[in-house]
């Protein structure tokens, strides 16, 4: 008979306990290759789409678009069947789902939580981190851009923690951090993050910084091992301030959804949850002022100092810049005519977030560079 | 994030509050309890428990025993806030409401305009109200639509625990009289909360399901009984919107409007009593002005119009339920004409 195998909701991202299927791509009945792609599949951060593990026809679709079930739990099946075999009944088919379920249900009893952000006390006010990786391990750590959170790194940081000790931040201003900023500018966030690293007995670290956060590395370049940075701020003058100013002005999903889409070349991974995410952290206490001040401080009249291109002449340190072709917040023009020492690569049918649509690509690429 | 139920999430909104801003008060009976008596102080903590530990943290002076006189304490709550303070009165059951209506509707209500403009009311009066409780007819009844209907009044009934959080901590902040509707089911339901204070905008609608095939406006606990019904309607193909108003003073009809608009169907659930209540109130409303967008009559999921049954089983029967919304869903999709 046909050889059964089980669809599951994946794991995307060190914290991520549950998801839902956004669409199905094929219909039951519908021959599927493998690795061709069944499911989309929301979690908080991002809509992605779920590749089938086995070649054969999709014969049940268990969840329906929509509803919210734990990660690993069964929700699809696919029969593969071989020449001459007979075609699995229907019958077989749910006492297939039956014994999975029963499995799930077994596994997730005995399940260890998902690692858990920690706040750490500063001299400038709790921060927020997400380690991972080994303790002993060389220390890496993330840092976000503006109107992001240590979230954003869900991708790339369970790849990079097989090898460093990261310790993916939170701005102050952003996510479980600080929401009063001691100052808003790159140089005042790059000793927040300092303090960070003091607090934690950490001395030099590899340094991976995405937009704001990219600048705000440069400016730490001295307390770096390495530098890899995400289609970083502070290489030229130009940056999309409808993208600054419509995220800091929308306060409904319909306003905020097309203003997030400009973040990714395909708009359409940006899903319901993710609007609603960082509708939730907009509505804080502190966030819009926090926001207003660092876009004042950094972009002021529509531009950015562009100032850290010198800093990229100094640095001794291996640097890695990686930018999306299709940005549309930071000009992939800024990767242009920078020192031979920098290992630029541009990633194509990308966006602003090379670190959430190529992570895979981009934490081989980091771990060249990270040595 | 921590998960944090309804009670506590209510009870963090006040604390962050009254630790933000002195004149934030607490008062309504036993609302911490033991006053003038032997024996443990704080035992109480309102009738569920949602105003526990309180008074230990900010002491007797802001979180103030009141005899058991409605009128008199919702009237000195109503005074304190004309007159600088920012009073959260806590007046357990909605029921209770109807002896104090002069100091609400008459007096509360109408300062501001009474007085020029010159006045501000910010005065929040807690309640708890809806059906499932097995507490009968004089403890079970919704009622916002009696406050919705006077002008000068402002209307919240959260939904779940984060917008109780979100909602109550705007409602404290705003200079007009609100009136805020908890739900004595919804208490021990839990949800992530965030720890920081946080506020919900007054009159903006959320939208708890997005579909293209009917519009559910639904108001607090229904809202989760439309969720799922919308879940499980997913399943049979039809794709609901789900519409929580948050606030029926003011109330977000232009999002309504937008939404039935793209659907052509509309179903209201309102556990209110039937007549003149928000149900009525919406379809009247889209029936004026978005006629030619309906493809099917709308459906309303309300009790019948009679007391609220202490039997249980009457009871379940009398209250709006998952099976009911279903139903009116079912219906608006097959009693419909094609789209034009």
């Amino acid at each position: 008979m046909a050889q059964l195998h089980v669809l599951v909701m994946p794991k995307m991202g060190l914290s991520m306990t549950e998801g839902m299927v956004a669409r199905w791509l094929k219909g039951v009945g519908e021959q599927v290759a493998s690795g061709e792609e069944v499911a989309e599949i929301e979690t908080s951060k991002i809509t992605a789409a779920y590749e089938s593990p086995a070649h054969g026809t999709l014969r049940r679709q268990i969840v329906a678009p929509g509803v919210m079930v734990p990660v690993g739990a069964p929700i699809g099946v696919i029969a593969e069947s071989g020449a001459g075999e007979a075609e699995a009944d229907e019958a077989a088919i749910d006492a297939f789902i039956a014994a999975r379920e029963a499995d799930f249900a077994d596994v997730q009893t005995k399940a260890a939580p998902p690692p858990a952000p920690r706040t750490v006390a500063t001299e400038i006010g709790p921060l927020q981190v997400l380690e991972a990786g080994p303790e002993a391990a060389p220390p890496l750590v993330l840092i976000h851009g503006f109107g992001g959170d240590l979230g954003n790194w869900m991708f790339l940081q369970p790849l990079l923690a097989e090898r460093f000790r990261t310790l993916a931040i939170d701005l102050p201003g952003h996510g479980g951090s600080t929401k009063t900023l001691a100052g808003a500018n790159i140089p005042a966030l790059a000793r927040a993050v300092a303090a960070f690293l003091r607090a934690e007995g950490i001395g030099c670290a590899h340094l991976v910084g995405h937009s704001l956060g990219g600048a705000v590395a440069l400016a730490l370049a001295a307390e770096a091992l390495s530098l890899s940075l995400i289609a970083p701020a502070g290489l030229g003058p130009e940056i999309n301030m409808d993208y600054i100013s419509g995220f800091i002005a929308a306060r409904r999903a319909r306003q905020l959804q097309p203003v997030l889409g400009l973040l990714f070349a395909d708009p359409s991974l940006v899903g319901r949850e993710m609007v609603e995410g960082v509708l939730r952290y907009k509505r804080i206490d502190g966030v819009e002022a926090a926001l207003q001040a660092i876009a004042a401080a950094n972009f002021a009249a529509g531009r950015q100092s562009g100032a850290f291109r010198a800093t990229l002449e100094a640095i001794r340190v291996p640097t890695l810049i990686v930018w999306g072709e299709d940005d549309r917040i930071i000009p992939v023009a800024h990767a242009d005519a920078l020192p031979a020492s920098v290992r630029v690569v541009r990633f194509p049918a990308t966006g602003h977030m090379a670190h959430m649509e190529r992570a895979a690509d981009l934490a081989r690429l980091i771990m060249e560079t990270a040595r | 994030m921590a998960k944090k139920s309804f009670r506590q999430a209510v009870n963090e909104a006040l604390s962050q509050e009254m630790a933000r801003d002195p004149r934030v008060i607490v008062m309504g009976e036993d609302v911490a309890g033991g006053l003038g008596a032997p024996g443990e102080d704080d035992a109480w903590g309102g009738p569920l428990g949602v105003t526990k530990g309180l008074m230990k943290q900010f002491g007797r002076e802001r979180v103030l025993d009141t005899p058991i006189t409605e009128s008199g304490f919702i009237g000195a709550a109503a005074g304190a806030a004309l007159t600088g303070l920012r009073p959260v009165a806590d007046l357990m059951f909605v029921d209770f409401m109807g002896v104090c209506f002069d100091q609400i509707f008459n007096q509360a209500a109408k300062f501001k305009y009474m007085f020029g403009g010159k006045a501000r009311t910010p005065l929040v009066i807690r309640t708890m109200y809806g059906g499932g409780f097995r507490a009968a007819s004089q403890h079970s009844q919704c009622l916002y639509p009696l406050f919705t209907h006077i002008p000068g009044l402002k209307v919240a009934i959260p939904s779940s625990p984060y917008e109780a959080k979100g909602l109550l901590i705007q409602a404290i902040r705003d200079d007009d009289p609100v009136i805020f509707f908890e739900h004595k089911m919804l208490y021990d339901i839990e949800e992530e909360v965030p720890d920081e204070p946080y506020t919900l905008p007054f009159g903006e609608a959320n939208l708890t399901r997005e579909g293209d095939d009917v519009t559910i406006v639904a108001f607090g606990r229904m809202v989760m009984l439309a969720n799922e019904a919308a879940d499980r309607l997913a399943g049979e193909g039809i794709a609901c919107t789900v519409i929580d108003p948050r606030t029926t003073s003011p109330l977000d009809i232009e999002t309504i409007l937008e939404e039935v608009r793209a659907t052509g169907r509309l179903v209201v659930v309102d556990e209110a009593h039937p007549r003149c209540n928000m149900a009525t109130d919406i379809s009247a409303q889209i029936a004026e002005r978005a006629f030619e967008a309906l493809r099917a009559p709308i459906r309303m999921v309300v009790p019948p119009h009679t007391p609220v049954p202490f039997s249980p089983a009457l009871e379940d029967i009398y209250l709006p339920s998952v099976a009911k919304i279903v139903d009116a869903v079912r219906a608006v999709m097959a009693g419909g004409r094609k789209a034009a």
